[in-house]
């Protein structure tokens, strides 16, 4: 909220005014209404391995992020450029692979990483769309300063909360919103539906059929499953519910299997298909695989995009972004040190105390480490981990993050965040929902904001211009 | 709509229901342990015996008190249809179904659950046991009230009254069949004071004291009980007015290609059994046989439901 000059940065001023006139006691009240309308309306996430504690709540806060419209519509520049690099890379990987052919990207980048598909070689996507919706984690240094952290083109979750804490602000300050002209996000279903829809197989007539698959009520994120489709319209499917009939991917209702068109997998490439992929799988759908190369479905994201959201291809993103749109990247990446490489493997070891080390193809915060904040024990432990598989790690510096403000017991008091806009992909364009999910680090001087490891969400305004 | 949201809607209201029907028969459990004349437990395995959970209650004890039958029906984990497992599995039901619900019936499916699941973390003491039957019936009114009110009459709505009435008619029938005995002609000591709270029991564990007396002021016996609540058209909870519903429902789940046809005929069959027969006939037939047949249908139409609709691969 305030600048490096501890002045009131511009957006902020209007919400400011307003809560030096309310009592800190009724915000608090606020704040705890706020969590029981969460877990009345079932905004909760499952923990793995807590048997006891099944169902939790992501701890919300009450104070808003607040963006200026012109700042964000730098940064929807850049994100949009990002992401038509991305789409273009992962076509040209799966073809003819230029990029590697121009010596821009090492081929065993490609063609050793766990994440390529060699199942998608050759096929051509419906819509030629790969990542129908990213999730592209950014943090700020400054007014404007924007640095990617991750771009999550497989399937980034966490799009029910940005909605959900929006409702919830409006219900608790409607007052908020008539003197603040914030940027709606309450069209982001309905967005998505149609973006879907506009990628369906040619094969499909009329109005297609779009369907969520769910790994099930057990998953962590099966509240986010149910929200979606249910805020769409469309059925959520689980593995068994479906069948391959006839070149088709159908679902068994209550009047026999009815094929679908669009299928929003929230289901991991791995399980998709017990045929074709891990055989062990029970919940994806037997014969998908076959059903969609041969252009009888759309699968959303295609299979095989995580390999551009892999954290050892994300240090060449500034130069996939300029091979593919001749353009100077927007948006900036995080220097980032490959251990693959013995000069940087090095230099990593010379300086673990000062950075933070990644896996590779890790998620949600675990495996990694935080050098400043890490024990002698922890950073000698993880070395040795580093130099036993220097190819599974990357290194980055920690950044010097802007803060932002959240409501504690205290009173207002700074905390780092990182922001994820949701992008929609189709062949008729790429829309960005104004804001996004900001996750909070609710622990002093923290730097990891993963609803796994404590962190909270507040809601993510933009304002109107 | 997937066979699998019609199983999970299904479930969802029979659940529902049969959380409703438990406390009113731990209701009525209790009216009777504290008005009968005679002080022992025995009552209570009758009740159980409603509630279709006394072999699972005698597998888990070996004594018999009422503190143990109410604490069974009420919040027992080992009992798949004791009130919190049936709250639970109602819930469970509810979230693999929330696209098909409103946002309004989950919220009330949601916070009976909470609510109750907090109610009932503790043994509840006999002071306290009003109280807490009150509150799982307004949950239950409350989810009833909201399904009325927000859901489309589509084939969702169709199936969550399916499952409404099938359970309904499923603890009618066996709430008549455990105190059939005490409605038969023959029964010695008729109209003694120990018959009418017998009587009265039967009425208040389907919440039909009330229509009962409308109907009938302060006359009617067993004769007109067993009337009421098998044949009755217009007592909601009567097997032919079940018997009608489901016939409804599964009406307007026909379609094109005629699913459920096959239910529709074990339904008719049901109701011919019903529609053709006087309460005397009845008797004749004799009333525990009569009931007997009834469950047996009213399974055979459950399963039957469960396979023209595909509610499993």
């Amino acid at each position: 909220m305030w600048g490096r000059d501890a002045q009131l940065r511009a957006p902020y001023q209007n919400f400011f005014d307003w809560f030096d006139q309310e009592d800190p006691k009724r915000l608090r009240a606020k704040n705890r209404e706020a969590e029981d309308l969460f877990r009345l309306t079932g905004i909760t996430f499952n923990v793995y391995g807590r048997s006891e504690a099944e169902e939790r709540l992501i701890p919300f806060d009450i104070i808003p992020r607040i963006i200026s419209g012109s700042e964000w519509a730098k940064l929807s520049r850049g994100i949009e450029q990002r992401v038509r690099a991305i789409n273009a890379f992962l076509h040209d990987i799966y073809h003819t692979q230029e990029i590697v052919k121009a010596g821009r990207i090492p081929r065993e980048m490609i063609s050793q990483n766990e994440a390529f598909q060699p199942k998608m070689i050759g096929v051509d996507v419906p819509g030629g769309v790969y990542t129908h919706i990213v999730g592209i984690d950014l943090v700020c240094t400054g007014p404007g300063e924007f640095y990617v952290l991750e771009d999550n083109a497989r399937t980034p979750s966490g799009v029910s909360y940005m909605l959900e804490n929006r409702e919830t602000m409006l219900q608790m300050f409607p007052e908020l919103f008539s003197k603040n002209r914030v940027q709606p996000v309450q069209q982001y279903p309905i967005d998505l539906r149609r973006s879907l829809a506009a990628c369906a197989p040619a094969m499909a007539d009329g109005d297609p059929t779009v369907a969520v698959l769910t790994p099930g009520i057990y998953n962590s994120a099966y509240f986010e499953h149910a929200f979606l489709a249910d805020q769409m319209g469309v059925e959520l499917v689980e593995g068994h519910d479906l069948r391959v009939i006839d070149g088709r991917v159908a679902m068994r209702t209550t009047h026999g299997y009815k094929p679908i068109d669009v299928l929003y997998r929230r289901v991991d490439d791995d399980f998709l298909d017990p045929l074709n992929f891990n055989p062990e799988s029970q919940l994806g759908v037997p014969g998908i695989m076959d059903v969609y190369r041969a252009g009888g479905i759309t699968i959303a994201n295609a299979p095989g995009t995580g390999i551009s959201d892999d954290k050892a291809i994300y240090s060449y993103m500034p130069e996939i972004v300029e091979f593919y749109t001749g353009e100077r990247p927007l948006l900036q990446n995080v220097p980032t040190w490959r251990c693959s490489e013995p000069d940087a493997l090095a230099h990593v070891l010379d300086n673990l105390e000062d950075l933070v080390v990644k896996e590779v193809h890790g998620s949600g915060g675990y495996g990694m480490l935080i050098g400043p904040t890490a024990t002698k024990k922890e950073i000698a432990a993880f070395r040795k981990k580093l130099k036993a598989r220097p190819k599974n790690y990357i290194a980055q510096p920690t950044l010097s993050l802007s803060t932002v403000p959240i409501f504690a017991k205290s009173g207002l008091t700074p905390r780092h965040v990182d922001l994820r806009p949701y992008v929609l992909v189709s062949p008729d364009g790429i829309k960005i929902t104004p804001g996004g999910l900001t996750r909070v680090a609710l622990k002093k001087g923290s730097l990891v904001v993963n609803s796994s490891q404590g962190g909270g969400t507040k809601d993510t305004w933009v304002l109107e211009e | 709509m997937l066979g699998k949201t019609a199983n999970g809607l299904f479930w969802m209201y029979r659940y529902m229901e049969r959380a409703e029907n438990t406390a009113r028969l731990i209701e009525t459990g209790q009216r009777i342990a504290l008005t009968r004349l005679n002080q022992s437990d025995d009552e209570w395995a009758s009740v159980l015996q409603s509630a279709d959970c006394l072999h699972g209650f005698k597998a888990a004890h070996d004594e018999m008190s009422r503190d143990l039958a109410v604490d069974w029906m009420l919040r027992s984990k080992d009992n798949p249809s004791s009130i919190l497992s049936s709250v639970n599995a109602a819930r469970q039901n509810a979230r693999l179904v929330r696209t098909a619900i409103t946002g309004e019936v989950w919220e009330a499916v949601n916070s009976a659950y909470m609510e109750l699941k907090s109610a009932l973390a503790r043994k509840v003491s006999e002071r306290d046991l009003p109280g807490i039957l009150r509150l799982i019936r307004h949950h239950a009114a409350l989810v009833r009230g909201v399904t009325h009110g927000t859901m489309l009459r589509n084939d969702i709505y169709d199936f969550a009254r399916l499952g409404t009435f099938l359970e309904r008619a499923d603890n009618t029938a066996r709430i008549l069949d455990v105190k059939y005995y005490v409605l038969l002609p023959s029964a010695r000591a008729v109209g003694t004071s120990l018959d009418n709270v017998q009587w009265e029991s039967i009425l208040r564990s389907v919440s039909a004291k009330g229509g009962f007396r409308m109907e009938y002021g302060a006359g009617g016996g067993p004769r007109e009980i067993a009337a009421f609540l098998i044949l009755d058209r217009r007592m909601p909870r009567s097997l032919a007015f079940c018997a009608g519903k489901l016939r409804d429902n599964l009406g307007y789940l026909g379609g094109e290609d005629d699913a459920g046809a096959l239910s529709r005929e074990k339904v008719a069959a049901l109701e011919n059994g019903l529609r053709s027969r006087s309460i005397d006939d009845i008797f004749e037939f004799g009333l525990h046989e009569f009931l007997q047949t009834m469950l047996n249908d009213l399974s055979g139409i459950s399963r039957q439901i469960e396979q023209d609709f595909r509610f499993y691969a």
